[in-house]
């Protein structure tokens, strides 16, 4: 599977008021790959998923997978919001099993595969609750199991994990972490929060910001084994602090 | 002490403690005598004009006739209400092309209509459920589109990423999702269509509780008014209370 963004530019509005969001944004992601895309609000990053994920039309350039240009939302491109994202008259299971019911699958598929991805998520004992029955790591988690399971080429993350608290946030990045490497799932990840790109990511492209544009891309190549020492590792650390000084290079200043 | 904070703290207590203060107060007020028998009747004079009515059928034949039009007018309207208020809701250009034209309509009084009603129609049952209908249809209409337009975006997002075209999206994310306000929206308005029929009834019917209030009201009967409002009353409020049961089952994930 190749995903191309290639030249993609979008604006909002019209004449006097048009504001240019995205400047010819241009990246790939393959097969099995992990991308993350860094950048403040204002840069444009959930735009850049809403249009991969059809939810948007580009006002230029093309999004093309595998060569045939994307136009219309569909159950290859799996999305995963920040909030809202289960749908609440549902417990986790009717949740994960919703995109299957819509795709028409039989009826011993879905509860076979509903029953696979809760596992997968850690969540089988949790197949009977309600989603406000479940904390908020939980909800993303079964969020991300019902894109899962509707079988998509690649899993679009629009900050996932940015309405949980920090300590949740750490388990759930370790927690995607795995995930990836046991299914292989090939992943597009939006965060302003650049460790958390490194942390996951191979290959991280920073946007700067109005109108939103990459900047800098970076392969990602550190020793992911254990998901702590990491964190503090050197290599990490360093790269963190030289793109973090990147990042506040591109913020207006503060105080003029 | 704790038993008595306890009891007092029980949902329905302090209401029945009320309304048994007001009956307490309108016994006393009418036994002092002080008040002309004709402006306040005492309760146990509504209590027998009550008996009287009840014993001859005649109340429970009006309370039918009252109920069955109320029935029919708000059914209609609550069934058209939702595929317009749905469509309103999802489609701007419909929006757009229809709200204004509701919002005028809706403030027009609705028993100003009677006459052109009883005009058109005649008077047996067509214009009371008429007159029902237009006085609700516009107000849950316009309630179920605001319902359908704060659906959360995500929502709907995540089943067109998951595949889901406009009618399933319909039918399974924002159906259920409404449902309670729905629910809400026919409850609220009920209590016009109740208003309404009395209304109507009072101008024009055969029998009817509102019927009955006009006659009693020909013949200086204040005991038998008094009867037929206080019967109303209770009908609206089993009412009310009916659409709230149904929403905590129907709807239990919302509560």
């Amino acid at each position: 599977m190749h995903l191309q963004i290639a030249d993609v530019s979008k604006s909002f509005g019209y004449g006097a008021r048009t504001k240019e969001v995205l400047r010819q944004v241009s990246f790939a992601v393959n097969s099995g790959e992990f991308v993350a895309l860094v950048g403040s609000s204002g840069s444009g990053k959930s735009t850049v998923l809403r249009l991969i994920a059809g939810l948007e039309r580009p006002s230029a350039g093309s999004i093309r997978m595998d060569g045939r240009p994307l136009s219309a939302p569909g159950s290859d491109r799996g999305m995963v919001f920040q909030k809202y994202s289960l749908y609440p008259w549902l417990t986790a299971a009717q949740n994960v099993a919703f995109g299957m019911e819509l795709q028409g699958r039989p009826r011993a598929e879905i509860r076979e595969r509903t029953g696979y991805f809760l596992e997968v998520v850690g969540l089988a004992d949790a197949a009977r609750r309600l989603p406000r029955e479940l904390s908020g790591g939980m909800q993303q988690r079964v969020a991300i199991a019902r894109a899962l399971a509707a079988e998509p080429q690649v899993l679009l993350l629009d900050e996932p994990f940015g309405a949980l608290d920090i300590q949740i946030r750490e388990s759930m990045q370790e927690f995607l972490h795995n995930l990836w490497r046991r299914t292989g799932l090939t992943a597009l990840l939006i965060t302003h929060d650049l460790e958390e790109a490194l942390l996951l990511a191979g290959t991280v492209h920073i946007l700067a910001p109005a109108p939103g544009r990459i900047v800098r891309s970076v392969t990602v190549d550190l020793d992911r084994s254990s998901m702590a020492h990491l964190r503090v590792s050197r290599p990490f650390l360093d790269l963190r602090e030289e793109l973090a000084q990147c990042l506040r290079g591109l913020e207006p200043a503060l105080v003029a | 002490m704790p038993s008595l904070q306890r009891l007092l703290r029980h949902p329905w207590v302090l209401g029945i403690l009320g309304i048994l203060a007001v009956l307490l107060l309108w016994w006393i007020t009418t036994a002092s005598g002080s008040v002309n028998k004709l402006f306040l009747p005492s309760p146990q004079a509504v209590w027998q004009a009550g008996q009287r009515q009840w014993g001859s059928g005649l109340l429970l034949k009006d309370a039918l006739a009252s109920i069955q039009r109320v029935f029919i007018g708000f059914a209609m309207s609550a069934g058209l209400a939702l595929p317009v208020g749905i469509t309103m809701g999802t489609s701007p250009v419909i929006c757009r092309l229809l709200e204004p034209l509701m919002g005028l309509i809706r403030y027009m009084p609705a028993p100003a209509f009677i006459p052109l009603l009883i005009i058109y129609f005649g008077l047996d049952e067509l214009p009371k459920v008429l007159l029902i209908f237009i006085g609700t249809f516009f107000f849950n209409t316009l309630m179920i589109m605001d319902a359908v337009k704060f659906v959360p975006r995500e929502l709907v997002e995540t089943a067109r990423t998951l595949g889901g075209r406009t009618l399933p999206i319909l039918l399974k994310v924002v159906a259920p999702f409404i449902a309670p306000q729905v629910l809400d929206t026919y409850r609220i308005n009920m209590a016009s269509a109740w208003n309404l029929v009395i209304v109507a009834e009072l101008m024009a019917a055969t029998e009817g509780l509102g019927k009955r209030i006009s006659l009693a009201q020909r013949f200086l009967r204040t005991d038998e008014i008094f009867m037929g409002l206080i019967v109303i009353g209770l009908i609206g409020l089993l009412i009310d209370l009916g659409f709230r049961a149904l929403m905590r089952r129907a709807c239990a994930w919302a509560n």
